[in-house]
């Protein structure tokens, strides 16, 4: 199979999940108890006419699969509506908060392979030794501490206590320095988890490939040591870190939720958790929706990432 | 045989005389050791009663000599302990109450206000001091587990009753049957697991058992995949061809195949989740969708600890968050000490998950 | 001085299960430019004992003994000095080619890469070294398989791979494990053929290490045959299939199978080789052997010369030079008492089956290809 076959057939695989992702989270409106004019309304109390209208708009009449293509339809033009809460249009607030959502994400996916490469090599390279049941009890502690708590302490300690930072998100660009600067203690702590993951899994998956025979070859071939694990098995051992990019894209957002609380950071995160809040179900909607999309897409991008990394995988 | 021809001749060799009996054996064969590999081998695709006993009795054996996981065993049940005694426990039906558990280790009351100052740091009288409602944080904290470990057990309880049997299915049956199945996980996986929590908690509302299911809808989906994989891959092993081929039934294939060899993925993926799920449930509780505001949960006493934070009051922060790091730390050690217990062939480096590609089971095996 | 010389080597394995010695107290020599085989059922010890030549064993220890290569021990060398040594002076071809090659790298890269670690050498010298070394072992069009990843070659082209890799700086000492396991007969022919004319054209010396007695018998000029990690018998490859002087070799030797035999079943060697902690005592083969007397059972026989009853290992290792013929039986120091009633008869090709082959010249190997592995035949 082809590259580009094994592309195709791999896309096409996602239009189901694709389907079935929108599908439910159409269903939210129908889900959530109450009327869906309430539900659509923000619970808020609207006069008959302004009911009409709102049935009228959604076509909450029509058959709920009519309904349903009616709201995809909008959704591929990027049509989500208005908030019912705020008035303001609900993909301008997507569009405004997911940069800063994406730039913590990629900041703390960064920062979780600079450190989760180098600590999983030395992890494998020391098995059985104290700097590897040192890494391995670091990599456990990165993967039980709640990132809230984390994230309430360090801004305790570097904010609070120590004044380095702000505890608020200053009122500047995403580019600029203060910004950036700002930007620290929230990356770590986001970035915590996913690190504590990487490591784990490389140093699983490299103590695996060490124990196959290409690695005798590559010894008896009089190559260093260094060479054997950096170039032979540490290029194994990444496709391992390849196929859980997308996992982790999942956990970074589901950290990011809760980060953003902590450092009140507009972003998704917040974003969903004040629509819950507020009961703001279009937005809950379209925000959710675009998560999911994302995750899908990414696992569709790292499969063939995979795929054009690993020639095996296509002939399968 | 000291005259022969001259050994320059070339030609075919015979060797006569050298029989295969083994009549004149001072030994009987059978009196020799069997070597390991062949035993273990055994143990895995026979899984008869004998075997598998002595296979649990060796897993225990190597359990108990990883002392990191006997550590994390022991919080484990400290906590448990602490959880269970820290308060009494009383039902209340048709008006008769019903004290289940009478002793009480808290000091407090952990629901009672203005049992000290508000906002008081540690002291004597309140070791991990007092909250801005004047309640004791020590108390609180101690009672606070009864929600943590009940959620976590619960959920993975629930999750492990809905996915196995779904995940089972859909491996042994084929077909449609299976299609449809993965391909709703798969549709469910695609939203991260907090965020599915938080909207199907936005759809069912707060409380506890409100949080347990949304947790155990987005739990479910780990085990059936393990399980389903599970199946598959026995279901192409030789020993079940042989099996099938010698007449065995399906069930039979099942109970001493697919068993044995699905248990334990299946043990340390529960043990991790149960990490997994206590730290959502918290998550939950820190954004103040989960527990009711005032429950003594340690992630809903987190929730307004930014503000306390900020206004210095370390105490109200900490206390409740080394409890769930110790407990979820704890429990990983556990999960890592049983799966080392359970697969030692990773050591050997002969594993079967190795085998079968480290993709998938490294996916699985998420630990968030 | 020979060029390789193993004195009293002793490997150990530390498991659960308690101590394994895999290989226990084994000495051989091996000249420049020669072809010796190693032979024993999998398990015995022979590819251990190859790998720890050049340290590369991965959980077992070297306890005692010493690898003198051109007059150095290799066992005491730094790690920076056995490095230069490996792939360079000694190289090793391993078995089970298909997963001994890395799939991540393409073959050429993989051969370059041997070449690059020794030589200060351009990439392009390096590319086209390694693709007149794929020529050489027989691969076709190389320039274009240069690029080829592992699992777009088959396992014989694999194997050829393996030892291209082996041979890309010219060592002195090429081991070779295993060469033909796990390939169909043909593929076996054509990867022997090609090891013949390695041992065949160079300075060269080659151990062939090999479960396989047809395999051996073809390429060899001595051969060790080792049983539970010692040597039971050594000698030149003739005397040693004509006049097999340990019943093991001769159990091996039965056990070939052979095309218009005309024996109802083959012999085969009772019970399993004892492989792990728990070892009978004396000889190790006495519980399989058929000509096992109470003395087996009490006491563990030495390596002794067949003609002399002298022990071999004793003092200086070449006293008797490496080609006298020894076997570690208790028949040779006369303390049998049966004695060892096996006889080889060598059966004439010509009223055997008639392939019409008189046989009579050792370089005449033209049908040795055909299906050497499998029988029991000397040319």
């Amino acid at each position: 199979m082809s590259l580009g076959t094994y592309a195709l057939r791999r896309t096409l695989l996602a239009v189901p999940v694709l389907v079935g992702v929108s599908a439910i989270t159409f269903s939210f409106v129908h889900l959530v108890p109450g009327d869906a004019i309430d539900v659509l309304a923000g619970f808020q109390g609207v006069d008959p006419e302004a009911r009409d209208a709102l049935r009228e708009e959604y076509g909450l009449d029509d058959p709920i699969w009519r309904q349903y293509l009616a709201w995809v339809t909008d959704v591929l033009a990027l049509e989500f509506g208005e908030s019912p809460i705020t008035g303001r249009d609900v993909g301008a607030t997507i569009a405004e908060r997911l940069p800063r959502t994406l730039a913590l994400g990629v900041a703390a996916w960064l920062l979780s392979l600079a450190i989760g490469i180098p600590a999983g090599i030395v992890a494998a390279l020391n098995h059985g030794r104290p700097a590897d049941e040192l890494t391995r009890l670091g990599a456990l502690a990165g993967i039980a501490t709640p990132n809230f708590w984390l994230g309430l302490v360090l801004l305790f300690i570097f904010g609070v206590h120590l004044g380095w930072v702000r505890v608020t998100p200053p009122d500047a660009g995403l580019a600029s320095l203060e910004m950036l600067w700002f930007m620290v203690l929230p990356t770590i702590t986001l970035g915590t988890a996913s690190a504590a993951l990487i490591t784990r899994l490389l140093r699983a998956s490299m103590a695996r490939e060490l124990q196959k025979a290409y690695v005798r070859t590559a010894r008896a071939k009089g190559l260093r040591e260094r060479t054997v694990v950096l170039k032979h098995v540490l290029r194994n051992s990444l496709t391992a870190v390849v196929t859980v990019a997308g996992l982790q894209l999942a956990i970074l957002v589901d950290g990011a939720v809760v980060v953003e609380q902590v450092f009140a950071w507009p972003g998704m995160g917040q974003l969903v958790v004040d629509a819950v809040d507020q009961r703001d179900v279009p937005l809950i909607q379209a925000s959710v929706l675009v998560i999911a999309v994302a995750v899908v897409l990414a696992n569709l991008l790292v499969d063939l990432v995979y795929a054009a990394l690993d020639p095996r995988v296509r002939y399968r | 045989m000291t005259d022969r021809e001259p050994t320059a001749r070339r030609g075919r060799l015979r060797v006569e005389g050298f029989e295969s009996s083994t009549e004149r054996s001072l030994e009987d064969d059978t009196a020799w050791p069997r070597s390991v590999e062949r035993d273990r081998e055994q143990s895995r695709t026979e899984g008869s009663v004998g075997r598998s006993r002595s296979r649990w009795r060796d897993i225990w054996r190597r359990f108990r000599s990883d002392r990191t996981a006997l550590l994390g065993a022991a919080i484990v049940a400290i906590l448990t302990v602490l959880a269970v005694f820290a308060w009494p426990l009383e039902v209340t039906t048709l008006g008769y109450r019903i004290t289940l558990q009478p002793f009480a280790l808290a000091p407090y009351d952990p629901g009672e206000l203005y049992v000290g100052p508000t906002n008081a740091g540690p002291s004597l009288a309140h070791p991990f001091g007092t909250d801005w409602a004047g309640r004791d944080q020590f108390s609180r904290v101690l009672a606070g587990g009864r929600y943590s470990l009940s959620i976590g057990a619960l959920a993975v309880a629930l999750a492990l009753c809905v996915g196995v049997p779904l995940g089972a299915i859909a491996g042994y049956v084929g077909g449609w049957v299976d299609e449809a199945i993965m391909r709703v996980v798969d549709i469910l996986f695609a939203f991260p697991f907090l965020v599915l929590a938080i909207a199907i908690v936005a759809v069912l509302g707060q409380g506890y058992w409100n949080v347990v299911a949304a947790l155990v809808i987005t739990g479910w989906l780990s085990y059936a995949r393990l399980i389903r994989g599970e199946i598959l891959s026995v279901r192409e092993a030789e020993y079940v061809t042989a099996a099938k081929a010698l007449g065995a039934s399906d069930r039979r294939i099942v109970a001493r195949h697919v068993v044995p060899n699905a248990v334990a993925p299946v043990i340390v993926q529960a043990t991790l989740n149960v990490g997994t799920v206590v730290l959502a449930a918290a998550a939950l509780g820190f954004l103040g969708l989960g527990l009711s505001p005032d429950s003594a949960e340690w992630g809903t006493m987190l929730a307004d600890g930014r503000s306390s934070l900020l206004q210095g009051h370390w105490h109200i922060t900490v206390f409740p968050g080394l409890a769930l790091f110790a407990f979820v730390l704890a429990i990983n050690l556990v999960g890592d000490g049983l799966n080392d217990a359970l697969e030692p062939r990773l050591e050997d480096g002969e594993s079967r998950t190795a085998h079968r590609g480290s993709r998938t089971h490294d996916v699985e095996r998420r630990d968030r | 001085m020979a060029l390789l010389e193993v004195e009293n080597l002793t490997i150990q394995f530390y498991t659960d299960d308690g101590v394994v010695r895999a290989v226990d107290g084994v000495s051989y020599e091996i000249e420049a430019g020669e072809t010796v085989g190693l032979v024993g059922e999998s398990g015995a010890g022979k590819s251990v004992a190859s790998r720890a030549l050049l340290g590369l064993l991965e959980d077992g220890e070297v306890v005692a003994g010493e690898v003198r290569f051109d007059g150095r021990n290799l066992l005491e060398l730094s790690s920076a000095r056995l490095r230069e040594i490996r792939g360079n002076e000694i190289a090793i071809a391993f078995q089970d080619a298909d997963a001994a090659l890395n799939p991540a790298y393409t073959v050429g890269e993989q051969i370059a890469e041997a070449i690059r670690a020794h030589e200060t050498v351009t990439d392009t010298a390096a590319r086209e070294r390694s693709i007149a070394l794929l020529e050489r072992v027989g691969i076709p069009e190389p320039a274009s398989r240069y690029t080829d990843y592992p699992h777009q070659f088959s396992s014989g082209m694999c194997q050829r791979a393996i030892i291209a890799i082996a041979l890309a700086c010219d060592p002195d000492l090429l081991i070779v494990d295993e060469p033909t396991r796990g390939l169909d007969v043909t593929v076996q022919a054509q990867l022997l053929e090609l090891l013949e004319d390695l041992s065949a054209d160079g300075e060269m010396a080659i151990q062939l290490v090999s479960h396989d007695l047809g395999v051996v018998a073809d390429q060899c000029e001595r051969v060790l045959v080792i049983y539970a990690g010692k040597i039971v018998e050594r000698g030149p490859v003739e005397d040693l299939f004509y006049e097999p002087k340990h019943p093991y070799t001769a159990g091996l030797l039965a056990s070939i199978p052979r095309i218009g035999d005309g024996r109802d079943r083959l012999a085969s060697i009772p019970g399993r080789m004892p492989t792990r902690v728990q070892r009978p005592t004396g000889c190790q083969f006495h519980p399989r052997c058929p000509y096992a007397e109470a003395v087996c059972a009490r006491r563990d026989p030495e390596l002794v010369d067949t003609a002399t009853g002298t022990p071999v290992d004793d003092g200086e290792p070449d006293r008797e030079g490496p080609t006298t013929h020894a076997a570690a039986c208790h028949e040779h120091t006369g303390d049998l008492e049966e004695g060892l009633d096996y006889e080889v008869r060598i059966v004439d090709s010509t009223d055997d089956d008639g392939c019409g082959e008189s046989a009579s010249d050792p370089g005449d190997d033209s049908a040795a290809v055909d299906n050497p592995s499998h029988e029991g035949e000397l040319r």
